[in-house]
């Protein structure tokens, strides 16, 4: 019998419970309940992902959000095997991304006192990745507007973006206001990777580009029929959580 | 304030694989059994959605079903002159949260250990003397290969295992293990039908004059009802098992194997996201009371119980332990206490090896779907020559193509640009890796403690670990990292890579969630936690059960062997302890 069961709280419902704030870990928690006797199951109780759309920034100012495009672009530049890093979409990934519990460490373990560590200790600053961001974009359009005659990122011809981004990812280059270099580059590498490859709904990866590019099915979840066909192209294109474009257009 | 509870026969820590078997068959007794369970309830319809559990991003890069280090974080250093920090993130291992723990987001490898794993200390020094091992801290278990046979046979069973016999009663079996000990049967189902790829590693290995054989797998080959009357189907080769919850029913679980009959049981309950704070014992130290836990809304509870389990991740265990007072908590130093020691790892290296005519279709994968050769693993081989004792099963076991994650390239390729593209591409369907996965034997030095800076949200200390690899571990390692050089050159590839295991453990990149020891079981309570039936030797009525009673780790999956320990343990509670409760099982 079940004593008592109370229905996961909405995403409001839980930001206004500071009793909860203090304890939840995760993106989606739920109330403390008691089961017995019977196996619970509760109708529309997933938890879906939501649809990132576009249209206005949560987090980039507009002079933020075109250094990041520029930078996408370079990283996952526009030529015949996919379109660029800009166009898939990895920047609006971005931007979602940092106003969720990513870009705010919320699920991070945040307790100081915070000390400088091995490399084998992992990072232990107490920046968010939000805060990263909006240092690491300031640092970076202040480097270029020193050095390259007082232009932004954004502005620089891409083989002058593509220079200085590998001196940033040597280390070559010295930010200002203490931003480490190497580490911020390695922070956009893998967030406009995360944006190119992840499944469309999350705002990158666009049409499934780059699952296109790969030959990637995405998220078909039954390969029994082809096991046993090796070394065989797989004959049919991506679909993503929210279906594919052939079934919407059918 | 504390709200006092009604006694309950049995409380359980941690409603995981362990707790689910242990719940299981203490209910079967009889018994009033009430599980107290940090994370959320789950269950695959809602949780392992099928329309969208197939996500990368959330799961596989933010892990949305694991242990988040807000709740719980751990600090590291490799050695004592080092001071340890917090991981802020989880990286080289990935605790387990909620109903089903670990089990819900594990490939499904599922191994037995040998007798010579049982037996390891006893076994190696026979063989090459005591001198060969002085440097490790290798223990007995206190049991045996024949005497965990019967658990295992009921693990595999319960859990729809997919696979080949190697030794049936003594004989050796044609396409199976011919390394393995002695077992009953075959497997419940047969093998996965094979990918391109292990096929390949199976051909090329067989050339060498090794053993290939398919990897015992908790993916299932068939649909399967097991013991317990609990439907299964058949694996969908999906590739989204590892750090996902299976949408199919496929791969085993405490949800696809025993949830569906132990949650409609009257004498069971389980509380979730309820974490339990310590382990209240009388004033004799000698027996617990119950458990004291506090809720999502920060309510605290005792619940009293004449038996407590701790079935939580084994780090989790010994933390607990040592939150409670259970037991001396192990010192370096003088070698005393038993709380901590023998913490072990997983001594891993990998090898790819680059074609430019093959399509490998890696998304076409299950978590345990490959081929291993185990002619290097654990004493299977003489060490006569050599100048270390353990050894490593060799993986070919390509997961996924999830291609957030998985995009090999080789060596020399940029990390970004139009020649990084290009690369990718061309690599990431003809690229065929394979892994070994080695043992991690104790030494002195390596434990677990209490950290004295920092604390968890509740105020009390993190788990503190002092690792690194040890020097035997590592020569056993680049031994076996020649052999899979040798592999890797006979596949005739383009162009291979051979990554070797180094000294200095790292805690960021991802490296195997096989935590061991701490809580080891043994024959003498100067060196070990618990006795042979995972039963404290300071508190009769507290048990300990999971890859904390490992006394070392081999070069296999922990999973099979924690499954057998949890039925041996629970046999040991049903057959004797509830006849004499509260008396040690052993006589210190």
């Amino acid at each position: 019998m079940e004593t008592h069961c109370l229905k996961r709280p909405t995403r409001r419902q839980f930001l206004s419970s500071v009793a909860f704030t203090i304890l939840a870990g995760g993106a989606a928690p739920v109330m403390a309940r008691s089961i017995s006797g019977r196996l619970p199951w509760e109708a529309r109780s997933a938890d879906p992902p939501v649809q990132v759309k576009p249209g206005g920034w949560l987090f980039f100012t507009l002079e933020e959000a075109q250094t990041m495009e520029a930078v996408a672009d370079r990283l996952v530049p526009a030529d015949d095997l996919s379109l660029g890093g800009k166009d898939a979409g990895c920047v609006l990934y971005l931007d979602r991304q940092l106003v969720g519990s990513y870009g705010t460490s919320s699920r991070l373990y945040t307790k100081g006192p915070f000390m400088p560590g091995l490399p084998t200790q992992g990072y232990q600053a107490s920046d968010t990745p939000a805060q990263r961001y909006r240092a690491g974009i300031a640092a970076l359009n202040a480097f270029t507007r020193e050095t390259k005659g007082g232009k932004r990122f954004a502005e620089l011809a891409p083989a002058d973006q593509d220079a200085v981004l590998k001196d940033l990812e040597a280390g070559k280059i010295t930010l200002p206001n203490k931003v480490d270099a190497k580490s911020f580059f390695n922070l956009m590498l893998a967030n406009v990777m995360e944006g190119f490859f992840a499944d469309p709904i999350y705002g990158g990866n666009k049409d499934m580009a780059s699952w296109k590019m790969l030959g990637f099915p995405g998220a078909r979840y039954d390969y029994r029929d082809h096991v046993s066909k090796h070394n065989q192209p797989y004959p049919l294109p991506p679909v993503s959580i929210a279906g594919s474009t052939e079934w919407m257009t059918r | 304030m504390t709200t006092i509870l009604p006694r309950k026969d049995a409380v359980i820590v941690g409603l995981g694989w362990t707790g689910a078997i242990l719940a299981h068959e203490l209910t079967e007794a009889g018994l009033d059994v009430v599980a107290i369970e940090r994370g959320p309830w789950r269950d695959t319809a809602t949780d392992f959605n099928i329309g969208y559990a197939q996500d990368e991003l959330r799961y596989g890069i933010r892990r949305d079903l694991f242990l988040q280090p807000v709740v719980e974080a751990m600090t590291m250093r490799n050695n004592t002159s080092q001071t340890a920090l917090p991981m802020r993130d989880y990286g080289s291992f990935l605790p387990g949260n909620g109903v089903g723990g670990a089990g819900v987001h594990w490939n499904g490898h599922t191994w037995r250990f040998w007798d010579s794993d049982f037996q390891i200390a006893d076994h190696l020094r026979d063989r090459y003397g005591a001198a060969r091992i002085q440097d490790l801290q290798l223990q007995n278990w206190g049991v045996t290969g024949a005497e965990m046979e019967k658990s295992f046979d009921r693990l595999e069973y319960l859990a729809g295992i997919s696979g080949k016999a190697g030794n049936i009663n003594g004989l050796i079996q044609e396409g199976g293990n011919p390394f393995e000990d002695p077992r009953s049967r075959d497997y419940p189902l047969p093998p996965l039908q094979m990918t391109y790829a292990p096929t390949l590693f199976a051909q090329v290995t067989k050339s060498l004059n090794l053993h290939p054989f398919p990897t015992p797998a908790a993916n299932l080959s068939k649909d399967y009802i097991n013991p317990l009357g609990i439907a299964m189907g058949q694996c969908t080769m999906c590739g989204f098992c590892e750090r996902f919850g299976c949408a199919n029913y496929s791969k085993s679980s405490a949800q696809t194997t025993i949830l569906p009959v132990l949650m409609k049981k009257k004498n069971f309950e389980v509380r979730t996201e309820s974490e339990v704070l310590h382990v209240d014992l009388d004033a004799s130290k000698k027996h617990a009371r119950g458990v004291t836990y506090v809720n999502t809304s920060g309510e605290e509870f005792f619940q009293p119980a004449d038996i407590v389990l701790l079935c939580a991740y084994g780090l989790h265990n010994v933390r607990l332990m040592m939150l409670s007072g259970i037991g001396q908590i192990y010192d370096p130093n003088t070698g005393e206490g038993t709380v901590g020691r023998n913490y072990c790892y997983q001594t891993n290296a990998g090898a790819q090896v680059f074609f430019d005519d093959k399509n490998f279709n890696p998304f076409v994968a299950a978590g345990a779907l490959g081929q291993t050769v185990d002619d290097f693993n654990g004493d299977a081989f003489d060490h006569g020559p050599l100048d270390f004792v353990g050894g490593a099963g060799i993986n070919c076991i390509p997961s996924n193509g999830r291609p957030i994650q998985t995009r090999p390239t080789p060596p020399g390729t940029p990390r970004w640009g139009s020649d990084w593209k290009k690369a990718t591409v061309k690599s990431y369907k003809s690229t065929l890796g394979f892994s070994s996965q080695g043992s991690s034997y104790p030494t002195r030095g390596n434990y677990l403690d209490l950290d004295p800076t920092y604390t968890d949200r509740f105020g009390r200390p993190l788990l503190r670990f002092t690792f690194d690899f040890p020097d035997n571990d590592i020569r056993m390692s680049n031994w076996v990292s020649d052999r899979m050089e040798e592999i890797a050159k006979a596949f005739g590839g383009k162009q291979y890579t051979n990554t070797r295991r180094k000294k200095g453990w790292d805690s960021v990149p991802y490296q195997s969630t096989h935590n061991t020891g701490g809580a080891i079981m043994g024959t003498d309570p100067k060196t070990s936690a618990v006795n042979k039936y995972l039963q404290s030797w300071d508190v009769a009525n507290v048990f300990v059960i999971g890859a904390s009673a490992f006394a070392h780790n081999a070069g296999k999956n922990p999973t099979g062997t924690v499954g057998a320990l949890a039925f041996h343990a629970a046999d040991a509670i049903r057959q004797q302890y509830l006849r004499n409760p509260g008396q040690p099982l052993v006589s210190a």
